[in-house]
Formats: structure tokens, sequence, C-alpha cells
């Protein structure tokens, strides 16, 4: 007895870390086919590269001869810091491949061959995912880097992003056309904020900007209204990137990574998005365009009606609006993942809620364990195709100017 | 039936199937205890992917197509099913492996599924398709 010789063996029968994510992602190709994908427009506005597989050529970019040295001893004398000096990455992060069962989100530690320095590796990463999931346009931003909003000390955030900032507009964005980004702010410093819009905005591929993991900066402070004109000016999106962090007052009473993840990045924009609109921030600035990046959608709803009951009978809390909470926010946009999809009537009345059609943008979030691919987006079945072509790339062709 | 997360049904009441056809796909001592085989039979736009499991000595086989999102949930991680352990008081006393089990997990966002039934530990509506394998003479036979 012999083998069909209409049976063939899987390469590889386990997936792991070192799995080729063209692999990993295969079969993302039968949605493709299942959903005519090819026939989309689709960008992904969030999704991540590996910046600390470039970490030590990031460093190079520090502005400061002081804190260059300071990342080069670290590099050099702690055993692990070659990829983590002067990072304060969070502890619990390591938590989220589940115990080796979501290998992608631990490392994507496949061959690269021909490339020669972690950007065009990183280049080359992105490009897999974007031809395995049929996706047009990527906005790619880092991963640990986005915890620097909550570094102990500012300045250090601050020098960081300025260096991830420069190495990711000289190395990465001109070698891909089809990568675009939103730099992050270093929020914990106004001054900075405008000088890194006046330094970037005009690079190709600079398609707005980001506030990242922050969440104990209120955003309606004074000192931001500078920075806030200066994005409606030149029509560039603001982005809250919302982050995990297990050790803010509430998350710490939690003992599992799920708990952490399911409430931290939730209340992270949900926080930034009351002070927003409360602060009436949307009737100061008309023209900003504001998006919520990676928090899912069940909070929306949640916020409106709480906003909104509240407004009503305390308006003198808010003089600035001229209209209901919930209004300002759904003229807002949002990125679709984690698209909570464990209940057909609630998703629909969600999308309903923040009119989804004309708001939400797909995103994957790719390589993080919760991603998603698009045709989760393609396969909702209350919303007709006009809906889904604007969802999965043509309201983000517009809020950016694609 | 069970359904899948995108609606579209993974058994009676689905897409009509091709006739079905019974492939070897190897010998027995290639699926160990607790190991897999995961191959893919036929060609073209019919051409299906599953993964064979031993458990307990039996063969289970399924289409590697995760119910969440279709991904590759056959060629995921094998691991026992985590219990957490309760005093007669209802303290927790942590968590363990229960040996008795084998899971399968999707390697794309973790959906674990009980190769003895395919389905989810917690939410068994969502479930692979399974596929009729059986043992004869030393091969591994599976029909499609």
């Amino acid at each position: 007895m012999t083998i069909d010789d209409e049976v063939r063996r899987l390469p590889t029968q386990e997936i792991t870390t070192h799995t080729d994510s063209r692999e990993i992602l295969a079969n993302a190709a039968r949605d493709t086919e299942r959903y005519a994908l090819d026939e989309y427009f689709i960008v992904d506005v969030d999704s991540h590269h590996v910046e600390l597989d470039s970490w030590p050529e990031i460093l190079k970019y520090l502005d400061s001869p002081v804190l260059r040295d300071t990342a080069e001893q670290m590099m050099k004398n702690w055993p692990n810091a070659a990829r983590l000096a002067l990072h304060n990455h969070s502890p619990g992060l390591t938590m989220q491949d589940v115990s080796g069962r979501i290998p992608h989100q631990a490392a994507l530690g496949e061959e690269t061959p021909g490339t020669d320095n972690g950007a065009h590796r990183d280049v080359t990463l992105v490009r897999r995912a974007m031809d395995a999931m049929s996706i047009d346009v990527q906005i790619v931003f880092p991963q640990p880097m986005l915890e620097t909003g909550l570094h102990p000390q500012p300045q250090i955030a601050t020098a960081l992003l300025q260096a991830y900032n420069r190495w990711f507009t000289a190395e990465v964005l001109p070698r891909e056309p089809r990568i675009k980004t939103m730099l992050g702010l270093p929020f914990e410093d106004p001054d900075a904020c405008l000088a890194t819009v006046e330094e970037f905005a005009d690079h190709p591929g600079v398609i707005g900007f980001l506030v990242t993991s922050q969440r104990h900066a209120g955003v309606h402070r004074n000192a931001y209204m500078p920075l806030y004109r200066m994005l409606e000016e030149r029509g560039l999106p603001i982005g809250f990137h919302a982050g995990p962090n297990q050790a803010d007052s509430m998350t710490s009473t939690m003992n599992k990574f799920l708990s952490a993840h399911a409430m931290s990045f939730v209340t992270c924009n949900m926080t930034h998005m009351t002070n927003w609109v409360i602060n009436g921030i949307p009737e100061r600035f008309p023209g900003l365009k504001t998006i919520w990046i990676e928090s899912g959608l069940a909070w929306v709803p949640f916020m409106m009606q709480r906003l909104d009951h509240e407004y009503y009978m305390r308006q003198s809390d808010a003089p600035l609006l001229t209209k209901p909470p919930s209004h300002y926010m759904r003229e807002m946009f949002y990125t679709s993942q984690p698209m909570e999809w464990t209940d057909d009537a609630l998703l629909e009345s969600t999308l309903r809620a923040i009119d989804a059609p004309n708001s939400l943008m797909y995103s994957s979030d790719w390589p993080h364990w919760d991603f998603d691919v698009p045709g989760r987006i393609a396969s909702l079945p209350f919303l007709d195709d006009h809906a889904k072509r604007n969802i999965l790339g043509e309201t983000a062709r517009k809020v950016f100017g694609l | 039936m069970t359904t899948t997360l995108d609606g579209s049904a993974a058994g009676p009441g689905g897409d009509p199937a091709p006739p079905a056809r019974t492939y070897d796909v190897g010998a027995s001592d290639e699926v160990a205890e607790r190991g897999r085989l995961v191959v893919t039979l036929g060609g073209g736009p019919d051409a299906v992917t599953i993964g064979v499991f031993r458990f307990g000595g039996t063969l289970y086989a399924y289409e590697n197509r995760c119910a969440h999102q279709g991904g590759p949930a056959c060629q995921g991680r094998i691991v026992s099913r985590v219990r957490e352990r309760l005093d007669d008081q209802q303290r927790s006393l942590g968590t363990v492996f229960d040996e008795t089990t084998m899971h399968i997990v999707c390697p794309w966002h973790g959906f674990e599924y009980d190769v003895t039934t395919g389905r989810h530990p917690g939410r068994p509506d969502y479930a692979l398709r399974g596929v009729s394998v059986d043992e004869e003479g030393g091969r591994i036979r599976v029909t499609v």
C-alpha cells in the first residue's frame, strides 16, 4: 500500500515562530477567492512591524551623545538589553502569545534571504503579510515602541520617539510606497509634539500622527491646542492608539492577561474620548480628523449612551457642546480590530450606532495575537457591498487622501 | 450542523459537497499517540487540507480551517486542556494540565478544540469540520 498520488504532506506540520508569514497566512488566500478581495481597494489602518529586531540600528539615530552612550553601554553590558536598551518594555507583555499557542505574536523568526539590515527585513515581512491578505496599502506602526507613552522618564521617551521616527522615515518608508505610517507623538512634551509634526509632516508616507498608550495626560489641556490646530491646518488626522498596561490602578488587581488586555486597551481610549468630547475639542477644531485605534468597537455604543445620558442632566459641565456627545462620536473614525463578533445582533447594532459605512476603517493589527483578516469585514452578513468597500478601503482613502 | 463565526455552514446545509473519495494518506505508525499528520488532498479548487490526530489510540481527522477566521487549526500546538483546581471551600489551587484530554489550538488566534469532538470547550457550536478516517492493515485512509 502506498500514499495516493493526490495526497501532499505539508512541509510544515506545526506552525512555530520560525514559519514563513506566507505559510502562516496561507488560509487567508481562501478569503481572497471566496470574497473576490482582489477587486477591493484594501487599506489596513493598523498593523505592526518588529522594531526591536532593528533596535541597535534605531538607537544610532538618537540625537543626544549622552543618551547614545547610555544605550551603547546598556547593550554592551546587560546580557538581555541588546534589543531593549532605554526601552520601558512592560511586564506581562510576554504573556501575549498564550504560552506559545499563538506563535506569530511572540516572534516572526522566519528567514528573509537577501536582506541586509533590520529595515530591509522589516519591509520584507510587511510585504509578505500584505500580499497574503490582499492588502493594497498598510499603515505600519511599531510594537513595544507604542508603550513609550508610559515611559517613566519622559525625556527618554521623547528622544526614543525622535530616533525611531527618523529611522522609520529614512530607512523603511523609502523602500516600499505601499507602506504608510502615523508617527508617534512625544505627548508628555507639547512643544516636542509640535516639533515632531514640523519635522515629519511633509515626509512621503507620513499620513498622520499618533497618541500612543498614554492615558495619564488629559488630552484637553490647553498646552495641546497648538498641536491640534497645526494638525487641523495641515489636514493630518490624529490617532489614539490604545495600549495595554497591567500596572494601571484598575488592571493591577487582575491576575490574568486576558482580563487586563480586555479592559486596558478600552479604558485607555475611553478616557481620552471622554475628555476629548466633553471638553469640546471637536467644536474647537471641527476640521481635525480623529481616529480611535486598536480598542475594538463594543465600547463605543456604551460611551455614546453613557455620555449622552450624563450630558442631558449636566449640560453646564460641557458648555462647548452644541449637540449630544454621541453626535460628535459618530463623526469620528474607528479602526475595526479587534472586532468583537460574538453576537450578530450586538455587532449589527454597534455598526449602526457608529455609522460604520462612513466611520469604520478595516485594520488587521497583524502580527498581534488578536488580528483580523479582511475576510472578517467581507463576511459581515448585515452590510451591503458599498459599506464593505468603504470599510475595507474607501473611507481610509478619503481620510488619508490616498 | 456546526457553525462558523463568519456565518458559513460547516455541515449539512452548506455548499453542496463534491462526491466523496477515499485517500490513503500514510502508514499507521506515522501518526504517533498525541501526534498528527497534515495533508492536502486533491488539487485545484476542490483541494482540501486536513489534519489526522491520534489520541487514546483512536484517530480523528478535521479540515484545517478554524471556525473562527479560517486559520490553520490543525497546524497549531497540541496541548492538554488547562483546568483550575479548587479545594472543598472553592478556593483556587491553581491550574493544571488535564492529561485525559488533548486539544488542538489554532495558531492564528488560539481557538482550542477537543480532538475527540472537534468542538471548542466553552462554545461547542464553534467546531472544526470532521473528516471520516479509518485504519486498516497498517494504513490510514480518509474520506472527503
